[in-house]
């Protein structure tokens, strides 16, 4: 598989389209599974590991899949590409970062990736735009049951699928929705969000998972417990909160449309306008502006760029994404630079001229 | 509110419940960092596991202490220290531990999710295979090249089991 070919494009995730893709950004599952006759990956030798990854590799080649997956070995890539995989959400920074045989095996669409000797030996992930839990489910689902027959999990009637942590046993299951929430950020009202789904047992996280801040005002809601529920039970959990914080999110949106429009719109115009003609971004700004120029386009205050040209900003002006474009490693200030030149560039293609 | 360590604003609220006492933790962000409650303004939940892993146990400690998996050769305190299971059968061997720690994480300590199509691997199974890899590495490590071809071809014979 060609790495360099998927830095043009911005994956599946932010594709942009789906149901309620103005404040939902994409559903993920995830499934952990372990073969039954190994020790976990933390207590495997790196031969046992050798030994897991071509076994996995021999299997899942064999899968009734269309169309295929191809696999990845992480240690034959450069630490930029692994990189590249990470800010994609094809891996974790964990597997990224992890020793011994590992890799990932990727669909072409970015929407079905495969972990192998991460914490736990498979780690399968689906990830679809929008608010798609029930279809991103019934994927997951297919595909686990092609895997199952042709490997053993590691399986009790009691505790489910065993996992190497705890905290996974059960179901194995961890869905998560990312959510552009701006307006409820703007309002503060976000904090008694957090508390309310805290207390249901739902996490909130930050873009790129456990330790990530909520840069670009991108939240990631996903279930704590795995076991003691099926899996539809945790998925309707997630349900069941999912549209009424969208609701939420609407009306904050609308009453600041409503109370000070003018300093919404002036807000949304400087986001714009620096992001055509800054010389010097830090990714963080450049996070923070993009989703300010986001919500423009969703309250239709910008008229003159679309959502997937902004979506592929988001992924394109990470660290890794802006080194591959670009053809070069780059310092933290050469970054800075080159990320202001490629936004004022595809900006300007993309037609803009800021009010 | 103050932290409970230093006289800095509490922004960290943490409620631990133990055979239903209320335990509460009200720490500003840098002693809360000290005490690796929380990372980068995030809980830290191996950390937060950890503290878990410990506490539930009481007087079984000394019995689990001295636990060892056959398959694997885990420790339960090594267990305890990573937060992580060595295999499988650790889930048979540290039963006693694990289900009041699953209690405590899930509120449950029974799966009633998805099974598999196919007929699973009996737990001794299971562990027999797994114990059989431990002793092949052990073999090759020593070097013991005769030893480890017996231990694979055995390893063949009860069938692959990927």
């Amino acid at each position: 598989m060609n790495l360099d070919s998927l830095t043009h494009t911005s994956g599946e995730w932010l594709r942009g389209s789906g149901p309620e893709s103005d404040i939902v950004i994409s559903t993920r599952i995830r499934l952990a599974r372990n073969l039954a006759a190994f020790p976990f990956t933390n207590r495997a030798s790196s031969g046992q590991k050798a030994e897991i990854e071509a076994l996995v590799r021999e299997r899942v080649a064999k899968l009734e899949l269309e169309p295929k997956l191809s696999y990845v070995s992480v240690p034959t890539l450069s630490s930029l590409d692994r990189q590249l995989l990470v800010e994609r959400q094809l891996i974790s920074r964990e597997l990224a970062a992890a020793d011994g045989p590992r890799g990932v095996a990727l669909g072409p669409q970015e929407t079905v990736s495969l972990m192998v000797n991460e914490e736990d030996h498979l780690r399968l992930q689906v990830m679809r735009s929008g608010f798609t839990l029930d279809e991103t489910w019934h994927e997951i689902d297919r595909v686990d049951d092609m895997l199952e027959q042709r490997v053993t999990y590691a399986f009790s009637e009691e505790f489910g699928y065993l996992t190497a942590c705890p905290t996974n046993v059960g179901t194995g299951m961890r869905a998560s929705v990312m959510l552009h929430l701006p307006a409820l950020e703007h309002t503060k009202q976000i904090e008694k969000v957090f508390r309310a789904l805290q207390k249901i047992n739902l996490a909130v996280r930050g873009l790129y998972g456990e330790g990530s801040r909520a840069s670009g005002h991108f939240y990631q809601i996903s279930n704590q417990v795995t076991l003691g529920k099926s899996e539809t039970g945790i998925l309707d959990e997630i349900h069941g909160v999912i549209p009424q914080i969208i609701t939420y999110e609407r009306q904050a949106r609308m009453s600041w449309l409503r109370d000070n429009r003018q300093g919404l719109q002036d807000k949304i115009a400087r986001a714009y306008g620096t992001l055509c003609s800054a010389t010097m971004m830090t990714s963080e700004e450049t996070m923070e502006l993009l989703s300010f120029l986001r919500l423009g386009i969703n309250l239709h205050l910008v008229e003159d760029i679309t959502i997937p040209t902004v979506n592929e900003l988001f992924i394109q002006t990470q660290p890794a994404h802006l080194q591959k474009l670009r053809g070069a490693s780059l310092d933290g200030e050469e970054r800075n630079a080159a990320r202001a030149s490629h936004l004022r560039i595809r900006l300007r293609e993309a037609g803009a001229h800021p009010n | 509110m103050k932290c409970q360590f230093c006289s800095n604003p509490a922004t960290v609220h943490l409620t631990d419940i133990v055979d239903s006492h209320k335990k509460e933790l009200h720490l500003c962000q840098s002693c809360a960092e000290q005490h690796q409650l929380v990372e980068k303004q995030e809980l830290n939940l191996p950390a937060i596991l950890q503290n878990l892993i410990g506490q539930h146990l009481g007087q079984q400690t000394d019995e689990l202490s001295r636990l060892t998996c056959p398959a694997c050769g885990i420790k339960y305190m090594e267990f305890r220290a990573q937060g992580r299971l060595g295999c499988p059968h650790d889930y048979v061997v540290f039963r006693g531990g694990l289900a009041p720690l699953l209690q405590r994480i899930h509120r449950s300590d029974r799966h009633l999710g998805k099974t598999p199509h196919r007929s699973v691997l009996p737990p001794e199974q299971q562990a027999e295979l797994v114990e059989l890899r431990r002793r092949l590495q052990i073999a090759i490590d020593r070097e013991a090249f005769e030893e480890a071809a017996r231990l694979r071809d055995l390893l063949r014979r009860k069938g692959c089991h990927g």
